[in-house]
C-alpha cells in the first residue's frame, strides 16, 4: 500500500511536469504568446506559427516517450522490490 | 482522362481486394477477438490502427483545405488532434487498459458502481459515433462520384459492401488488420504529392522543411513571405498571423478538441488491444507518429494549394487568368459545383478577392483543396489515383472503428450488461454482427440522406465527448472518492450546456423551429463559438460534480481499492480474455 502510493506520487509528479511542457508549448507558444514569438524566425517560419503547426506536434511525440520510459523506469523500480 | 480512370480503377480495387484478403484471413472467432483482437496486438501495429481509426475522411480530405483558407487560425485542428494523444497516453489510456475491460461505458459503469452511469454513457458513445459516421459515409459517396464518376449513391452501396464485408466478418481483429493497410495506403496517398509540390515550389522534397524555405523560382523570397504578400493585397487576412475569432476562441477550440480526441470511444477502445499496461503508453506514441507524420504535412500541403491556386488565377499582379484559358482541373471540378465562377465585371477574367462584391470566385469549397492539389500542381495520373484510394482508405477505417464501437455498446454494454446479462459468448458474438450489420444499413441511409446538420456533426461529437466523456474518466482515475451521483450529475450537466449552446440557433437536435435566443450572436458567451464549446462543457462537468460530491456520500471502499488496483503497478492486467 505504502509502495503503491508513492509509485502514483511519482506518477503524478511525472504527469505534472509533462502536461505543463504540453500547455506551453501549444496554448502558450501557438496560441497565448504567439504574436510576441513571431517576431522571431526559423527559416521561413515565424516562430510562433511554427510552434503552432509544427513544433507543438514534435513536442507531444518527445513528451509521450518521455513519459512511457520513466514510467517503465518506474514500473521497474517498483516490481523489483 | 482515360488513362487517369484505368489507374484510379487499379488504385481503389486493388486496394479493396487487399482488404478483402486480410478480412478472410483475420476472421474473429471469439467475443475477444471480436471486440479487442485476442488483446494479442502489438504497439507498433496499435499505433498504426490507431493512426487509420483517427485520421478519418476530415483529416484527409477537409483539413488542409480548412488550413488553406485559414492560415495560421487552422493550427486548432493541427494542435487539436494531435495533443489529446499526450493526455490519452498519461491520464487515460494505461489504467483502463489494466483495469481490463472491452468498453468505455463498461469502465464507467464499474468505476462509478452504476448501471445509470453506465447507460449515459451509451448514448453519449452512440450519438457521437453516429454523428461521427455520417461524415465517413458521405467521404465515400464524394470520392466515389469525383474519381469514378460514378452515382454518388453507387459509391456509397459500395463503400458499405467493403466495409460490411471485413467488419462484420472480422471484428476488432479484421478491423485492426485492415486498418493497418488503410494507414499505409493513406499515408502514401497523402505525403507523395506533398513531397512533389514541395519540391516544385521550393526545392526541399522535405514538405515541413519545404513550407519553411525560399521559393525555387530564383527571387529567394520565403514561401510564407510571399504568401502572405499575395493574398493580403487582396484583401484575405494575412496568412501566417490571421486568427480564427479571437485568441479566448482559439484557446478554447484548441482544448476542445484535445479533450474530445482524448474522449472519443473508438481511439479509446483501441488501447484495450494490447497485451499490457506498458504497450498502452507505447501505442499511444507510436500513434501519435503515424498521426503527426500526416499532420505535419497538411501546412505545407495547405499553404502551397493556396499558393498555387492563387499562381493560377493570378500568375503576378493584376495579369488575371482568362476563363477561357482555365484549366482542365478547373473545368472538372466546376462541373461538381463545388468550383463556381461569375464574371461579374464582364471582362473575361477571373478576379479572385476578399471583397464580396468584386470576388468572381464565388464558391471555392474548401474540401477540394487536397483532391484538386495533384492536378492544380499538374502531377501525373498515377498520384491523382493514389489520392483517391488514400481518400476512401481514411473515410473507411475511421467508418470501421466507429461502427465497432457502436455494436459493442449495444450488444456488449447494452444487452449482454443490462438486459440479458445471461447471454452466453456465441449468441453474443452474433448480436455483436447483427448489430454491425444493422448500424452499417443505418449509417448507408444517413450518407444518402443526409440530415441537414452534417456540417454540425463533427463538432456535436467532440462537444459530447469533452463535455460528458473525457470528464468521467478523469474523475474515475484522478479521484478515489468521486462517487456515482457527481459523476452522473457532471455528465448531465456538462453534456446540456454544450449542446444548448451548439443547438440555440440550429434548433434542437437540429429540428427546424426550435432554436432559441435567437437575437444573441452565436457565439455570445466570451466570443467562443459552438464548435469550441465542448471545453467549457468540461469545467461544467466537473464543477457540478465535486459540488454533488460534497453534498452526497464519497465513493464505498471497495471502489477505491479498484482506483487504487488500477493506478498500481503490481496485480495483473485482468485480460480481455476472461469474459
Amino acid at each position: 500500500m505504502e509502495n503503491n502510493n508513492t509509485y502514483w506520487q511519482e506518477n503524478l509528479r511525472l504527469i505534472l511536469i509533462s502536461l505543463v511542457i504540453w500547455f506551453i508549448v501549444s496554448f502558450g507558444f501557438g496560441i497565448l504568446l504567439v504574436d510576441e514569438l513571431n517576431e522571431f524566425r526559423l527559416g521561413g517560419y515565424k516562430l510562433g506559427f511554427w510552434f503552432a503547426q509544427q513544433g507543438s506536434i514534435y513536442a507531444f511525440l518527445g513528451l509521450i516517450f518521455w513519459y512511457s520510459k520513466k514510467m517503465n523506469d518506474l514500473d521497474e523500480k517498483y516490481d523489483a522490490e | 482522362m482515360d488513362e487517369l480512370k484505368l489507374y484510379t480503377y487499379i488504385a481503389v480495387f486493388g486496394t479493396f481486394g487487399l482488404y478483402f484478403a486480410i478480412a478472410i484471413w483475420a476472421r474473429a472467432g471469439s467475443t475477444s477477438e471480436f471486440y479487442a483482437a485476442g488483446g494479442g496486438i502489438t504497439p507498433l501495429q496499435n499505433g498504426m490502427a490507431i493512426g487509420a481509426d483517427w485520421m478519418s475522411a476530415a483529416s484527409f480530405i477537409s483539413m488542409a483545405g480548412l488550413i488553406a483558407f485559414l492560415g495560421y487560425g487552422g493550427s486548432v485542428f493541427l494542435m487539436g488532434w494531435t495533443g489529446g494523444y499526450v493526455l490519452l497516453a498519461m491520464c487515460l489510456a494505461p489504467y483502463m487498459r489494466k483495469h481490463g475491460k472491452f468498453t468505455v461505458p463498461e469502465f464507467v459503469g464499474d468505476r462509478f458502481y452504476s448501471r445509470t452511469a453506465r447507460i449515459v454513457t451509451i448514448i453519449c458513445l452512440i450519438v457521437a459515433s453516429v454523428t461521427y459516421i455520417i461524415g465517413q459515409m458521405k467521404g465515400v459517396g464524394v470520392a466515389f462520384s469525383r474519381f469514378l464518376e460514378v452515382e454518388y449513391d453507387t459509391g456509397l452501396y459500395i463503400g458499405m459492401g467493403v466495409v460490411f464485408f471485413y467488419a462484420v466478418l472480422g471484428g476488432m481483429k479484421g478491423i485492426t488488420y485492415t486498418q493497418i493497410a488503410q494507414y499505409v495506403v493513406l499515408i502514401t496517398a497523402y505525403t507523395i504529392p506533398a513531397v512533389f509540390i514541395s519540391f516544385q515550389l521550393t526545392g526541399n522534397p522535405i514538405p515541413q522543411l519545404g513550407l519553411g524555405s525560399t521559393l525555387a523560382d530564383g527571387s529567394g523570397v520565403y514561401l510564407l513571405d510571399k504568401l502572405d504578400l499575395v493574398v493580403t493585397d487582396l484583401g484575405f487576412k494575412e496568412y501566417t498571423v490571421g486568427k480564427m475569432g479571437g485568441t479566448l476562441n482559439m484557446f478554447a477550440y484548441t482544448l476542445s478538441l484535445m479533450i474530445g480526441t482524448a474522449g472519443l470511444p473508438h481511439v479509446i477502445m483501441r488501447f484495450f488491444t494490447v497485451p499490457s499496461v506498458k504497450a498502452a503508453r507505447a501505442s499511444a506514441g507510436y500513434a501519435l507518429i503515424f498521426i503527426a507524420l500526416l499532420y505535419t504535412v497538411a501546412p505545407a500541403v495547405g499553404a502551397m494549394a493556396r499558393y498555387n491556386l492563387m499562381n493560377t488565377i493570378e500568375p503576378s499582379a493584376g495579369q488575371n487568368l482568362d476563363y477561357e484559358q482555365r484549366p482542365q482541373w478547373f473545368k472538372d471540378w466546376e462541373k461538381t459545383g463545388l468550383l463556381e465562377f461569375s464574371d461579374k465585371n464582364g471582362d473575361g477574367k477571373i478576379q479572385y478577392t476578399a471583397d464580396k462584391n468584386t470576388n468572381e470566385m464565388v464558391k471555392v469549397d474548401r474540401d477540394i483543396m487536397v483532391l484538386a492539389n495533384p492536378s492544380i500542381a499538374n502531377l501525373p495520373n498515377w498520384v491523382i489515383a493514389l489520392v483517391a484510394a488514400g481518400g476512401l482508405a481514411a473515410a473507411l477505417s475511421t467508418a470501421a472503428g466507429l461502427l465497432l464501437a457502436i455494436s459493442s455498446s449495444i450488444s456488449h454494454d447494452l444487452l449482454k450488461g443490462i438486459l440479458t446479462p445471461d447471454m452466453t459468448e456465441k449468441t453474443e458474438l452474433l448480436t455483436g454482427r447483427v448489430v454491425m450489420s444493422i448500424s452499417i444499413l443505418f449509417a448507408g441511409y444517413l450518407g444518402l440522406n443526409p440530415p441537414g446538420f452534417a456540417a454540425g456533426t463533427v463538432a456535436l461529437a467532440f462537444g459530447l465527448a469533452a463535455s460528458s466523456i473525457f470528464p468521467a474518466l478523469m474523475m474515475g482515475i484522478f479521484s478515489r472518492t468521486m462517487n456515482d451521483k457527481g459523476a452522473i450529475a457532471g455528465m448531465c450537466a456538462g453534456l446540456g450546456v454544450t449542446m444548448l449552446y451548439v443547438f440555440q440557433h440550429k434548433g434542437i437536435m437540429f429540428i427546424p423551429g426550435t432554436s432559441f435566443l435567437g437575437s444573441m450572436q452565436p457565439d455570445w458567451f466570451l466570443g467562443i463559438s459552438p464548435n469550441a464549446f465542448g471545453a467549457v462543457g468540461a469545467i461544467v462537468n466537473f464543477a457540478v460534480a465535486f459540488i454533488v460530491l460534497k453534498m452526497t456520500q464519497p465513493a464505498p471502499q471497495e471502489i477505491r481499492d479498484l482506483v487504487d488496483n488500477f493506478r498500481s503497478p503490481h496485480g495483473e492486467v485482468a485480460s480481455a480474455h476472461d469474459h
